[in-house]
C-alpha cells in the first residue's frame, strides 16, 4: 500500500485533519483548566490522546451519517461540526450551550449534524445506534451508524446484544471501538476473558480489523473502506482502535494505575506531533503553517471560553422544559 | 357499537394506527410469527408484512434501545415487553435514556414511542411472573403510563399512546384480555391522556383505581348499593399524567375515599393518591383515605396465598365499610 499522505487524500483535507485534531487538544486542555478554575464541574473525561480516532473516522462518514458516543466526547462533536463556543458555553452549563446546559459534557446532542449523542450509562448507546440503523433502513436511507465505544464497553450485555442484533436484521451499523486500555482504572486484560477486542464479533459473523489508533491516516483509510463496506452490504462492521488517553479516566483520576513510563512512552506515539512531522516530511506543509494553526486553534478555544463566562445562566423556568412535548 | 375482547380491541387499535401511518412499526418477541403470547399482535404480520412485524431475539433492554433508536429518527415503533417482568431487564433503556433523552437535549430530540407490556398477577405465574410495576413507570418524569381497565379504553388509549409524541409505557392486565365491552368502531375514537373517568357516580365515597382493579372495584360498588351505600368509581385510565383534579373533586364531593392499587403497598401510588387526596381536600374529608393493595410479598404459587396477595371485591368492600364507619 502507498503510504505517502498524498496518495490518500488532498493538501487542504490532510491539513483539515491536522487542524481538527489540534483543535480537539487545545479544547480539551482548555477544559482542563475550566475545571480547575471551578468554571466547568461535575464529571469530566478528556479525549487528550485519543484525536486520531474521532478525526480520522469522521472525516471517513458521510455528512447524513449517525454518530452516536459515550461520555468522552466533545471532540466527536467538534470535528463533527460542532461550535466549540457552544460545546464549552455547555460544559459551563450555560444558556447557549448546545444543550442549553441541561446535558453537561456528557450528553452533548445536535440533530442538525446527525451527532445522536453522547451517553454517559456505558454501552447504553448500543441499543439506540441499532434503532437508528433500522430507522434508515426502513425509509431507504443511504446513511449508516457510526457507533463509538470504549474498551469497557464489551462487556456490557447490549453490546453482544447490539452485535447480534445488527447482523440479525441486517443492519448499517459500523462500530468503532476505541480501546485505551482502560476502563477507569482496570485494564483490557483485567476485564476481558479475550482482549483482542476486534476477535469478539466473530460469534456473531462480523467482519473485524484492528487498527493504529495513534495514527489519523490509519484510522480514516479503515474508516473509509469500512463505511463503504457497512454502506454497500447493509451488515455491520467493527473496527478496533489501539489509542490512549494523556489523562486519567475524568478530572478526579491521578491515573495511578499506570506506570509513568509507560505514559510517557505513548506520548511518544502521540497522533498530533507525528502526523506534523509526516506533513512536513512529505512537504505538504511548513513549519509556519503548523504554527499558525495551533495559534488559530488556540485563539478559537480562547474566544470559546470567553463566550461561555459571558454567556447567561438558564431562566430559572428553563428547568421544566422538555421533560414531554 | 360491537362487543369485542381487550385483546380484540388491542389489536384492533394496532391495525387501525398501522392502516393510518406508515411509520408506525412494531416488535418484540415473538410477536410475529407466533402472533404474539397474548395474540395481541395477530394477524399483523400478514397484513403489514416483515418489514413492520419483527420478531426479535430475547433481548428486552435492546428492544427497547431500538425503538429509542428508530423514534429519534422518525419512526413510531410499538414495542412489546413479553411481560412487564421483563421490562426490568430494559430498566437501563426505559429510565436512564427513554425517559430523559429529550430532557437532556434539551428538546431537540422527542421519542413518540410505545412499550407495551402485560403484567399483574393473579394465574398463578408465580414470584418472577406476576409482578405490578406501574408504580416504577410512574415515579419517572419523561414517560407517560397508560393502564386501561375495559376494551374501549383499551383501543381508545393505546391509538393515543402511538400518535403520542412521548414514550408510553402501555400496560396491559393479562386477566383483561378476555374481559368483554362495547368498543368504538370509529378510527379517530381517541381517548385523551390525563384525563380521569368516572366510570360509576355515587355520593358517599369515591373508589379510585386503574387496570384490572377498576373492575374490581365497580363489582364493589354493586354490591355496596344493595347496602345502601353509594361508591364513585373514579378510573385513573393513566397515570402519567394523573389527572389528580378529577379525584380529589371526587373525594372533596363524598367525603371519603378508597384507593385500590394492585401493586406493593410500600411507596405504591395508593400513597401518591392519598397524599394528593389529602394536600388538596383534607378539609373535606369525613375519614382517613385507605388503601387497598397488593400485600407486600413476593407473589407465592399456591392459589389460597396468592389470593391474599392481590386485592379482591371482598377487600375492597370492606375497606369502604372502613371509611363509612370512621370519623375524625
Amino acid at each position: 500500500m502507498d503510504t505517502k499522505l498524498r496518495s490518500i487524500l488532498p493538501d487542504h483535507e490532510l491539513i483539515r485533519l491536522y487542524e481538527q485534531m489540534v483543535l480537539c487538544r487545545e479544547f480539551e486542555e482548555a477544559c482542563a483548566e475550566q475545571y480547575t478554575k471551578g468554571n466547568i464541574t461535575g464529571f469530566l473525561h478528556l479525549y487528550s490522546g485519543q484525536e486520531a480516532v474521532a478525526a480520522g473516522a469522521t472525516h471517513a462518514l458521510h455528512g447524513d451519517d449517525y454518530v452516536i458516543s459515550a461520555y468522552r466526547e466533545h471532540p466527536q462533536a467538534i470535528v463533527r461540526g460542532a461550535d466549540p463556543r457552544r460545546v464549552m458555553a455547555e460544559l459551563f452549563g450555560k444558556a447557549t450551550g448546545i444543550c442549553k446546559g441541561k446535558g453537561g459534557s456528557m450528553h452533548l446532542f445536535d440533530p442538525n449534524l446527525h451527532f445522536m449523542g453522547g451517553y454517559a450509562i456505558v454501552g447504553g448507546q448500543f441499543p439506540i445506534a441499532t434503532g437508528l440503523a433500522f430507522a434508515a433502513r426502513y425509509r431507504r436511507e443511504e446513511r449508516i451508524v457510526a457507533c463509538f465505544f470504549g474498551d469497557g464497553a464489551v462487556n456490557q450485555g447490549t453490546f453482544h446484544e447490539g452485535l447480534n442484533w445488527a447482523r440479525l436484521w441486517e443492519l448499517p451499523v459500523l462500530y468503532v471501538c476505541e480501546n485505551n486500555f482502560y476502563g477507569i482504572g482496570t485494564e483490557v486484560h483485567r476485564s476481558s476473558a479475550l482482549a483482542d477486542i476486534h476477535k469478539r464479533t466473530c460469534g456473531y459473523d462480523i467482519p473485524s480489523e484492528r487498527v493504529d489508533g495513534m495514527d489519523v491516516m490509519a484510522v480514516y483509510q479503515a474508516v473509509k473502506h469500512a463505511a463503504e463496506w457497512v454502506r454497500e452490504h447493509s451488515r455491520p462492521y467493527l473496527i478496533e482502535a489501539i489509542t490512549y488517553r494523556f489523562r486519567g479516566h475524568s478530572m478526579s483520576d491521578p491515573g495511578k494505575y499506570r506506570a509513568s513510563a509507560e505514559v510517557e512512552l505513548w506520548k511518544e506515539r502521540d497522533p498530533i506531533p507525528n502526523f506534523a512531522k509526516r506533513l512536513l516530511g512529505e512537504g505538504i506543509a511548513g513549519q509556519p503553517l503548523l504554527d499558525k494553526v495551533r495559534e488559530t486553534a488556540a485563539a478559537q478555544v480562547a474566544e470559546a471560553v470567553k463566550f461561555a463566562e459571558e454567556s447567561p445562566w438558564p431562566d430559572d423556568d428553563e428547568v421544566f422544559n422538555d421533560v414531554y412535548v | 357499537m360491537p362487543e369485542m375482547t381487550y385483546r380484540d380491541a388491542l389489536n384492533l387499535a394496532l391495525k387501525e394506527e398501522m392502516r393510518r401511518d406508515p411509520m408506525v412499526v412494531t416488535w418484540g418477541e415473538d410477536v410475529a410469527l407466533y402472533e404474539g403470547s397474548f395474540k395481541v399482535t395477530r394477524g399483523l404480520l400478514a397484513e403489514f408484512g416483515e418489514k413492520r412485524v419483527l420478531d426479535t431475539p430475547i433481548s428486552e433492554n435492546t428492544i427497547v434501545g431500538v425503538a429509542v433508536g428508530a423514534a429519534m429518527a422518525g419512526l413510531r415503533p410499538v414495542a412489546e415487553l413479553m411481560t412487564v417482568n421483563f421490562a426490568l431487564l430494559a430498566m437501563d433503556q426505559i429510565i436512564n435514556h427513554m425517559s430523559k433523552i429529550r430532557y437532556m437535549f434539551a428538546g431537540q430530540t422527542h421519542l413518540p414511542m410505545v412499550i407495551r407490556a402485560p403484567g399483574g398477577g393473579g394465574s398463578q405465574l408465580g414470584a418472577q411472573h406476576s409482578q405490578s410495576l406501574e408504580t416504577f413507570f410512574m415515579h419517572a418524569p419523561g414517560i407517560h403510563v397508560a393502564v386501561p381497565a375495559t376494551p374501549a379504553d383499551a383501543k381508545g388509549l393505546l391509538k393515543a399512546a402511538i400518535r403520542d409524541e412521548n414514550p408510553v409505557m402501555f400496560l396491559e392486565h393479562e386477566l383483561l384480555y378476555n374481559s368483554k365491552g362495547e368498543v368504538p368502531e370509529d378510527p379517530e375514537f381517541v381517548i385523551p391522556f390525563g384525563k380521569c373517568d368516572v366510570k360509576r357516580e355515587g355520593k358517599d365515597v369515591t373508589i379510585v383505581a386503574y387496570s384490572r382493579m377498576t373492575v374490581l372495584a365497580l363489582q364493589a360498588a354493586s354490591e355496596l348499593e344493595k347496602e345502601g351505600i353509594s361508591c364513585e368509581v373514579v378510573d385513573l385510565r393513566t397515570l402519567s399524567p394523573l389527572d389528580a383534579d378529577t379525584f380529589v373533586v371526587s373525594a372533596a364531593k363524598t367525603g371519603r375515599a378508597v384507593v385500590v392499587e394492585e401493586c406493593w403497598r410500600t411507596c405504591g401510588l395508593g400513597a401518591e393518591i392519598a397524599s394528593r387526596i389529602y394536600e388538596n381536600c383534607f378539609d373535606k374529608l369525613l375519614a382517613p383515605v385507605e388503601r387497598v393493595s397488593g400485600l407486600n410479598v413476593p407473589m407465592p404459587y399456591s392459589r389460597k396465598l396468592e389470593k391474599l396477595c392481590i386485592p379482591q371485591v371482598g377487600t375492597i368492600v370492606a375497606a369502604v365499610k372502613k371509611v363509612m364507619n370512621e370519623k375524625y
